[in-house]
Protein backbone atom coordinates (compact mmCIF):
# COMPACT_ATOMS: atom_id res chain seq x y z
CA UNK A 1 0.00 0.00 0.00
CA UNK A 2 0.93 3.19 -0.51
CA UNK A 3 2.72 5.10 2.70
CA UNK A 4 0.52 7.84 2.02
CA UNK A 5 -2.32 5.81 1.83
CA UNK A 6 -1.36 3.89 4.76
CA UNK A 7 -0.86 7.04 6.91
CA UNK A 8 -4.54 8.12 6.07
CA UNK A 9 -5.92 4.63 7.12
CA UNK A 10 -3.95 5.11 10.10
CA UNK A 11 -5.55 8.22 10.73
CA UNK A 12 -9.05 6.37 10.41
CA UNK A 13 -8.28 3.89 12.52
CA UNK A 14 -7.31 6.42 15.22
CA UNK A 15 -10.41 8.70 15.07
CA UNK A 16 -12.83 5.36 14.89
CA UNK A 17 -10.84 4.04 17.97
CA UNK A 18 -10.41 7.08 20.19
CA UNK A 19 -13.94 8.27 19.32
CA UNK A 20 -15.05 4.85 20.61
CA UNK A 21 -12.86 4.98 24.08
CA UNK A 22 -14.00 8.49 24.57
CA UNK A 23 -17.62 7.09 24.40
CA UNK A 24 -17.23 4.06 25.95
CA UNK A 25 -15.70 5.71 29.38
CA UNK A 26 -18.79 8.59 28.84
CA UNK A 27 -21.21 6.03 28.81
CA UNK A 28 -19.39 4.08 31.73
CA UNK A 29 -19.41 7.36 33.99
CA UNK A 30 -22.83 7.79 33.20
CA UNK A 31 -24.09 4.80 33.33
CA UNK A 32 -26.52 4.92 36.23
CA UNK A 33 -28.36 7.72 34.93
CA UNK A 34 -28.54 5.97 31.16
CA UNK A 35 -30.69 3.57 32.87
CA UNK A 36 -34.62 4.31 32.47
CA UNK A 37 -35.42 3.16 35.96
CA UNK A 38 -34.64 1.34 39.04
CA UNK A 39 -35.35 -1.78 39.86
CA UNK A 40 -37.24 -2.83 43.15
CA UNK A 41 -34.16 -4.46 44.42
CA UNK A 42 -32.16 -0.93 44.59
CA UNK A 43 -35.38 0.57 46.10
CA UNK A 44 -35.10 -1.42 48.80
CA UNK A 45 -31.76 -0.95 49.91
CA UNK A 46 -31.86 2.51 49.70
CA UNK A 47 -30.05 3.57 46.23
CA UNK A 48 -33.15 5.22 44.91
CA UNK A 49 -33.65 9.00 46.26
CA UNK A 50 -36.57 9.79 48.16
CA UNK A 51 -39.11 12.14 47.19
CA UNK A 52 -38.02 13.33 43.72
CA UNK A 53 -38.95 11.98 40.54
CA UNK A 54 -37.90 8.80 39.24
CA UNK A 55 -39.36 5.32 37.94
CA UNK A 56 -39.16 1.72 38.84
CA UNK A 57 -39.57 -0.80 36.78
CA UNK A 58 -40.57 -4.51 37.05
CA UNK A 59 -43.05 -7.34 36.80
CA UNK A 60 -46.28 -7.06 38.65
CA UNK A 61 -46.45 -9.74 40.79
CA UNK A 62 -49.31 -11.59 39.87
CA UNK A 63 -52.59 -11.00 42.47
CA UNK A 64 -50.97 -7.78 44.38
CA UNK A 65 -53.02 -5.99 41.95
CA UNK A 66 -55.60 -4.33 44.24
CA UNK A 67 -58.58 -1.76 42.29
CA UNK A 68 -60.55 -0.13 44.51
CA UNK A 69 -64.39 -0.55 43.56
CA UNK A 70 -65.52 3.10 43.12
CA UNK A 71 -62.43 5.05 41.71
CA UNK A 72 -59.53 4.39 39.51
CA UNK A 73 -57.32 4.13 42.25
CA UNK A 74 -55.05 0.86 42.33
CA UNK A 75 -52.20 -0.10 43.99
CA UNK A 76 -49.99 -3.64 43.33
CA UNK A 77 -46.38 -5.04 43.84
CA UNK A 78 -43.50 -4.73 41.50
CA UNK A 79 -41.12 -7.47 41.63
CA UNK A 80 -37.42 -7.66 39.99
CA UNK A 81 -36.60 -11.74 42.14
CA UNK A 82 -35.30 -10.41 44.97
CA UNK A 83 -37.34 -7.52 46.31
CA UNK A 84 -41.26 -5.86 46.02
CA UNK A 85 -42.12 -2.60 46.32
CA UNK A 86 -45.76 -1.31 46.55
CA UNK A 87 -46.81 1.06 43.65
CA UNK A 88 -49.71 2.93 44.15
CA UNK A 89 -51.36 4.49 40.83
CA UNK A 90 -54.99 6.55 39.93
CA UNK A 91 -55.36 6.66 36.15
CA UNK A 92 -56.50 4.87 33.22
CA UNK A 93 -53.81 1.78 32.88
CA UNK A 94 -52.37 0.94 29.32
CA UNK A 95 -53.97 -2.06 27.24
CA UNK A 96 -51.28 -3.99 28.06
CA UNK A 97 -50.74 -3.77 31.72
CA UNK A 98 -51.65 -7.08 33.54
CA UNK A 99 -50.25 -9.86 36.28
CA UNK A 100 -46.68 -10.95 35.48
CA UNK A 101 -45.94 -8.66 32.87
CA UNK A 102 -43.46 -5.87 33.28
CA UNK A 103 -43.98 -2.10 33.52
CA UNK A 104 -42.78 1.26 34.11
CA UNK A 105 -43.71 3.47 36.29
CA UNK A 106 -42.92 7.07 36.64
CA UNK A 107 -43.48 8.47 39.80
CA UNK A 108 -42.02 9.53 43.31
CA UNK A 109 -41.05 7.35 46.31
CA UNK A 110 -42.34 8.27 49.82
CA UNK A 111 -41.00 7.95 52.97
CA UNK A 112 -42.89 5.08 53.67
CA UNK A 113 -41.39 2.96 50.79
CA UNK A 114 -44.67 3.42 49.18
CA UNK A 115 -44.04 4.05 45.31
CA UNK A 116 -46.88 7.32 44.43
CA UNK A 117 -46.85 6.76 40.57
CA UNK A 118 -48.23 9.37 38.21
CA UNK A 119 -47.70 7.31 34.83
CA UNK A 120 -47.91 3.63 34.40
CA UNK A 121 -46.18 2.56 31.20
CA UNK A 122 -46.23 -1.35 30.09
CA UNK A 123 -43.03 -2.66 29.32
CA UNK A 124 -44.07 -5.04 26.85
CA UNK A 125 -41.46 -8.67 26.07
CA UNK A 126 -40.09 -9.77 22.97
CA UNK A 127 -41.39 -11.99 22.17
CA UNK A 128 -44.63 -12.65 19.53
CA UNK A 129 -47.39 -15.76 19.23
CA UNK A 130 -50.88 -16.07 17.67
CA UNK A 131 -53.70 -16.35 19.79
CA UNK A 132 -54.01 -20.26 19.41
CA UNK A 133 -50.52 -21.34 19.99
CA UNK A 134 -50.75 -19.06 23.72
CA UNK A 135 -54.32 -20.74 24.40
CA UNK A 136 -52.93 -23.90 23.62
CA UNK A 137 -49.64 -23.40 25.92
CA UNK A 138 -51.93 -22.84 28.72
CA UNK A 139 -54.24 -25.53 28.28
CA UNK A 140 -51.46 -28.04 28.37
CA UNK A 141 -50.37 -27.12 31.61
CA UNK A 142 -53.87 -27.08 32.67
CA UNK A 143 -54.25 -30.85 31.22
CA UNK A 144 -51.52 -31.88 33.54
CA UNK A 145 -52.96 -31.02 37.00
CA UNK A 146 -51.06 -27.53 37.16
CA UNK A 147 -53.26 -24.65 37.97
CA UNK A 148 -52.50 -22.38 35.46
CA UNK A 149 -51.09 -18.78 36.77
CA UNK A 150 -48.69 -15.86 35.53
CA UNK A 151 -45.41 -15.70 36.64
CA UNK A 152 -42.78 -13.56 37.08
CA UNK A 153 -40.49 -15.71 36.33
CA UNK A 154 -37.55 -15.73 33.24
CA UNK A 155 -37.72 -12.47 33.46
CA UNK A 156 -33.91 -10.97 33.87
CA UNK A 157 -33.68 -8.03 35.48
CA UNK A 158 -30.05 -8.62 36.61
CA UNK A 159 -27.86 -6.57 33.90
CA UNK B 1 -1.88 -5.71 -9.31
CA UNK B 2 -4.07 -7.60 -6.67
CA UNK B 3 -5.54 -3.60 -5.97
CA UNK B 4 -6.73 -3.61 -9.96
CA UNK B 5 -10.83 -4.13 -9.44
CA UNK B 6 -10.45 -2.30 -6.70
CA UNK B 7 -9.41 0.45 -8.75
CA UNK B 8 -11.65 -0.24 -11.41
CA UNK B 9 -15.08 -0.28 -8.81
CA UNK B 10 -13.76 3.30 -8.42
CA UNK B 11 -14.57 4.55 -11.73
CA UNK B 12 -18.00 6.21 -11.64
CA UNK B 13 -18.78 5.33 -15.46
CA UNK B 14 -18.11 1.58 -14.45
CA UNK B 15 -20.35 2.11 -11.52
CA UNK B 16 -23.20 3.97 -14.18
CA UNK B 17 -23.07 1.64 -17.49
CA UNK B 18 -23.09 -1.68 -14.51
CA UNK B 19 -26.24 -0.52 -12.81
CA UNK B 20 -28.03 0.58 -15.91
CA UNK B 21 -28.38 -2.93 -16.16
CA UNK B 22 -28.68 -4.06 -12.58
CA UNK B 23 -31.84 -1.90 -11.64
CA UNK B 24 -34.13 -3.59 -13.50
CA UNK B 25 -33.77 -6.84 -12.22
CA UNK B 26 -33.29 -5.43 -8.20
CA UNK B 27 -36.30 -3.44 -8.88
CA UNK B 28 -38.64 -6.23 -9.89
CA UNK B 29 -36.83 -8.46 -6.92
CA UNK B 30 -37.34 -5.66 -4.47
CA UNK B 31 -41.11 -5.39 -5.88
CA UNK B 32 -42.02 -8.73 -5.23
CA UNK B 33 -40.25 -9.19 -1.97
CA UNK B 34 -42.13 -6.16 -0.74
CA UNK B 35 -45.72 -6.63 -2.42
CA UNK B 36 -45.64 -10.61 -1.14
CA UNK B 37 -44.10 -9.63 2.39
CA UNK B 38 -46.20 -6.72 3.22
CA UNK B 39 -49.82 -8.83 2.04
CA UNK B 40 -48.22 -11.54 4.22
CA UNK B 41 -48.04 -9.67 7.22
CA UNK B 42 -50.54 -7.17 7.36
CA UNK B 43 -53.40 -10.22 5.77
CA UNK B 44 -52.20 -13.22 6.38
CA UNK B 45 -50.08 -13.42 9.66
CA UNK B 46 -51.76 -14.36 13.09
CA UNK B 47 -52.45 -11.67 15.17
CA UNK B 48 -50.48 -11.03 18.43
CA UNK B 49 -52.09 -12.98 21.51
CA UNK B 50 -51.20 -9.94 23.60
CA UNK B 51 -50.90 -6.96 21.30
CA UNK B 52 -53.70 -7.92 18.92
CA UNK B 53 -53.25 -6.19 15.74
CA UNK B 54 -51.03 -3.20 16.49
CA UNK B 55 -48.24 -5.49 16.60
CA UNK B 56 -47.97 -5.04 12.79
CA UNK B 57 -46.19 -2.09 12.93
CA UNK B 58 -42.68 -4.67 13.39
CA UNK B 59 -42.98 -5.09 9.59
CA UNK B 60 -42.15 -1.73 9.00
CA UNK B 61 -40.12 -0.33 11.74
CA UNK B 62 -38.09 -3.47 12.25
CA UNK B 63 -36.99 -3.56 8.67
CA UNK B 64 -36.76 0.36 8.77
CA UNK B 65 -34.36 0.11 12.18
CA UNK B 66 -32.29 -2.51 10.72
CA UNK B 67 -31.45 -0.65 7.39
CA UNK B 68 -30.92 2.99 9.48
CA UNK B 69 -28.36 0.46 11.15
CA UNK B 70 -26.38 -1.14 8.52
CA UNK B 71 -27.16 2.17 6.13
CA UNK B 72 -25.02 4.09 8.64
CA UNK B 73 -21.91 1.63 8.20
CA UNK B 74 -22.34 1.83 4.24
CA UNK B 75 -21.89 5.56 4.68
CA UNK B 76 -18.86 5.50 6.93
CA UNK B 77 -17.25 2.69 5.38
CA UNK B 78 -17.60 4.60 2.41
CA UNK B 79 -16.20 7.79 3.47
CA UNK B 80 -13.15 6.16 5.18
CA UNK B 81 -12.90 5.11 1.60
CA UNK B 82 -13.02 8.34 0.24
CA UNK B 83 -10.55 9.72 2.99
CA UNK B 84 -7.70 6.60 2.57
CA UNK B 85 -7.98 6.26 -1.47
CA UNK B 86 -9.11 9.47 -2.19
CA UNK B 87 -11.79 7.49 -4.33
CA UNK B 88 -14.65 9.67 -6.41
CA UNK B 89 -17.17 6.96 -6.14
CA UNK B 90 -16.85 6.28 -2.18
CA UNK B 91 -17.79 9.98 -1.41
CA UNK B 92 -20.67 9.72 -4.37
CA UNK B 93 -22.07 6.61 -2.11
CA UNK B 94 -21.21 7.88 0.84
CA UNK B 95 -23.29 11.79 0.58
CA UNK B 96 -26.04 9.64 -1.21
CA UNK B 97 -26.58 7.38 1.86
CA UNK B 98 -27.19 10.12 4.30
CA UNK B 99 -30.87 11.34 3.06
CA UNK B 100 -31.55 7.63 3.08
CA UNK B 101 -30.26 7.02 6.22
CA UNK B 102 -32.43 9.93 7.64
CA UNK B 103 -35.46 9.02 5.94
CA UNK B 104 -35.19 5.11 7.39
CA UNK B 105 -34.13 6.59 11.04
CA UNK B 106 -37.19 8.88 10.52
CA UNK B 107 -39.55 6.32 9.67
CA UNK B 108 -38.71 3.81 12.46
CA UNK B 109 -38.51 6.80 15.13
CA UNK B 110 -42.55 7.81 14.15
CA UNK B 111 -43.54 3.94 13.87
CA UNK B 112 -42.40 2.99 16.71
CA UNK B 113 -44.07 6.01 18.61
CA UNK B 114 -46.88 5.06 16.81
CA UNK B 115 -46.98 1.57 18.35
CA UNK B 116 -45.55 3.04 21.70
CA UNK B 117 -48.90 4.46 22.11
CA UNK B 118 -50.97 1.89 22.08
CA UNK B 119 -48.43 -0.71 23.73
CA UNK B 120 -46.41 1.10 26.57
CA UNK B 121 -48.55 4.10 27.00
CA UNK B 122 -46.35 6.87 25.67
CA UNK B 123 -45.54 8.13 22.53
CA UNK B 124 -41.84 8.54 23.59
CA UNK B 125 -39.29 7.97 26.66
CA UNK B 126 -36.06 9.01 27.03
CA UNK B 127 -34.60 5.11 27.31
CA UNK B 128 -31.83 4.13 26.00
CA UNK B 129 -32.52 2.62 23.21
CA UNK B 130 -34.62 5.58 21.49
CA UNK B 131 -32.60 8.30 22.30
CA UNK B 132 -29.48 6.69 21.02
CA UNK B 133 -31.64 5.95 17.81
CA UNK B 134 -32.64 10.21 18.15
CA UNK B 135 -29.11 10.85 18.32
CA UNK B 136 -28.37 8.55 15.08
CA UNK B 137 -31.17 10.67 13.21
CA UNK B 138 -29.18 14.21 14.18
CA UNK B 139 -25.71 12.06 12.81
CA UNK B 140 -27.81 11.52 9.41
CA UNK B 141 -28.59 15.48 9.66
CA UNK B 142 -25.45 16.30 10.25
CA UNK B 143 -23.75 14.36 7.14
CA UNK B 144 -26.50 16.38 5.29
CA UNK B 145 -25.94 19.47 6.30
CA UNK B 146 -21.76 19.17 6.26
CA UNK B 147 -22.44 18.12 2.48
CA UNK B 148 -24.44 21.81 1.60
CA UNK B 149 -21.98 23.56 4.63
CA UNK B 150 -18.63 24.05 1.91
CA UNK B 151 -18.23 25.48 -1.10
CA UNK B 152 -15.50 22.90 -2.34
CA UNK B 153 -16.95 19.52 -2.78
CA UNK B 154 -13.94 18.01 -1.77
CA UNK B 155 -13.70 19.95 2.11
CA UNK B 156 -17.30 18.75 2.32
CA UNK B 157 -16.88 15.18 1.24
CA UNK B 158 -13.56 14.91 3.99
CA UNK B 159 -15.55 16.63 6.42
CA UNK B 160 -18.66 14.52 6.24
CA UNK B 161 -16.49 11.35 6.73
CA UNK B 162 -14.80 12.29 9.32
CA UNK B 163 -17.99 13.39 11.02
CA UNK B 164 -19.58 9.70 9.17
CA UNK B 165 -16.54 7.80 11.11
CA UNK B 166 -17.51 9.35 14.97
CA UNK B 167 -20.45 8.81 14.24
CA UNK B 168 -19.53 4.93 14.10
CA UNK B 169 -19.52 4.92 17.86
CA UNK B 170 -23.23 5.23 18.26
CA UNK B 171 -24.38 1.64 16.20
CA UNK B 172 -23.57 -0.98 18.39
CA UNK B 173 -24.46 1.44 21.15
CA UNK B 174 -28.01 1.49 19.43
CA UNK B 175 -27.66 -2.38 18.50
CA UNK B 176 -26.54 -3.24 22.47
CA UNK B 177 -28.36 -0.80 24.53
CA UNK B 178 -31.51 -3.19 25.70
CA UNK B 179 -29.59 -5.58 27.08
CA UNK B 180 -26.39 -2.54 28.83
CA UNK B 181 -29.13 -0.94 30.78
CA UNK B 182 -32.69 -1.07 31.43
CA UNK B 183 -34.83 0.65 29.12
CA UNK B 184 -38.63 0.60 28.32
CA UNK B 185 -37.76 -1.19 24.89
CA UNK B 186 -37.27 -4.36 25.09
CA UNK B 187 -34.46 -6.80 23.87
CA UNK B 188 -34.28 -8.08 20.07
CA UNK B 189 -37.27 -10.88 19.13
CA UNK B 190 -34.37 -11.77 16.40
CA UNK B 191 -31.23 -13.42 17.40
CA UNK B 192 -28.05 -14.84 15.48
CA UNK B 193 -27.30 -16.76 17.89
CA UNK B 194 -30.64 -18.60 19.34
CA UNK B 195 -33.64 -19.16 18.46
CA UNK B 196 -35.92 -16.05 17.48
CA UNK B 197 -38.35 -15.27 20.19
CA UNK B 198 -41.46 -15.23 17.53
CA UNK B 199 -43.72 -17.49 16.12
CA UNK B 200 -42.30 -18.98 12.46
CA UNK B 201 -46.22 -18.00 10.97
CA UNK B 202 -45.02 -13.99 12.30
CA UNK B 203 -41.24 -14.83 11.34
CA UNK B 204 -41.34 -15.52 7.56
CA UNK B 205 -42.99 -12.79 6.68
CA UNK B 206 -40.76 -9.95 8.80
CA UNK B 207 -37.85 -11.92 7.31
CA UNK B 208 -39.20 -11.43 3.32
CA UNK B 209 -39.87 -7.84 4.46
CA UNK B 210 -36.26 -7.66 6.15
CA UNK B 211 -34.62 -9.06 2.80
CA UNK B 212 -36.63 -6.72 0.57
CA UNK B 213 -36.12 -3.51 2.04
CA UNK B 214 -32.34 -4.19 1.94
CA UNK B 215 -32.82 -4.76 -1.94
CA UNK B 216 -35.13 -1.27 -1.47
CA UNK B 217 -31.97 0.44 0.19
CA UNK B 218 -29.51 -0.94 -2.28
CA UNK B 219 -31.80 0.18 -5.52
CA UNK B 220 -32.48 3.78 -3.78
CA UNK B 221 -28.74 3.83 -3.38
CA UNK B 222 -28.00 3.31 -7.33
CA UNK B 223 -30.51 5.83 -7.88
CA UNK B 224 -28.91 8.38 -5.51
CA UNK B 225 -25.34 7.78 -6.84
CA UNK B 226 -26.25 7.55 -10.02
CA UNK B 227 -27.33 11.34 -9.64
CA UNK B 228 -24.95 12.31 -8.57
CA UNK B 229 -22.45 10.41 -11.11
CA UNK B 230 -24.45 12.47 -13.21
CA UNK B 231 -23.95 16.18 -11.03
CA UNK B 232 -20.56 15.81 -10.51
CA UNK B 233 -18.92 14.37 -14.04
CA UNK B 234 -20.88 16.57 -15.82
CA UNK B 235 -18.03 17.81 -17.64
CA UNK B 236 -16.75 14.40 -19.00
CA UNK B 237 -17.22 13.78 -22.52
CA UNK B 238 -19.03 10.47 -21.98
CA UNK B 239 -21.63 12.07 -19.29
CA UNK B 240 -22.01 14.79 -22.59
CA UNK B 241 -22.31 11.83 -24.66
CA UNK B 242 -25.11 10.67 -22.44
CA UNK B 243 -26.80 13.70 -21.91
CA UNK B 244 -26.84 14.54 -25.28
CA UNK B 245 -28.71 10.96 -26.50
CA UNK B 246 -30.95 11.61 -24.13
CA UNK B 247 -32.74 14.99 -25.62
Amino acid sequence: MHPLRKQRLFMVLFIVIFASIAVGLLSFALRENINLFYPPSKIVSGEAPIDKRIRAGGCVLPGSVNRSGDSLDLDFLVTDGRSEVMVRYSGILPDLFAEGEAVVVNGKLDGDGVFQATEVLAKHDETYTPPEVASIMESTTDEQGVEHQKTCEGLDYDS
Amino acid sequence: MAWQWFYRLGSPRWFYEKTNRWIPWLATVTALLLITGAVWALGFAPADAKQGNSYRIIYIHVPASFLALAGYYVMAIAGAIGLIWKMKLADMVMKSAAPIGAALTFMALVTGAVWGKPTWGAWWVWDARITSMLVLFFLYLGVIALQGAYQHQATADKASAILALVGTVNIPIIYKSVDWWYTLHQPATLKLTSASSIHPSMLYPLLLMIVGFYCFYALALMFYTRAEIVQRERRTAWVNELVGAAK
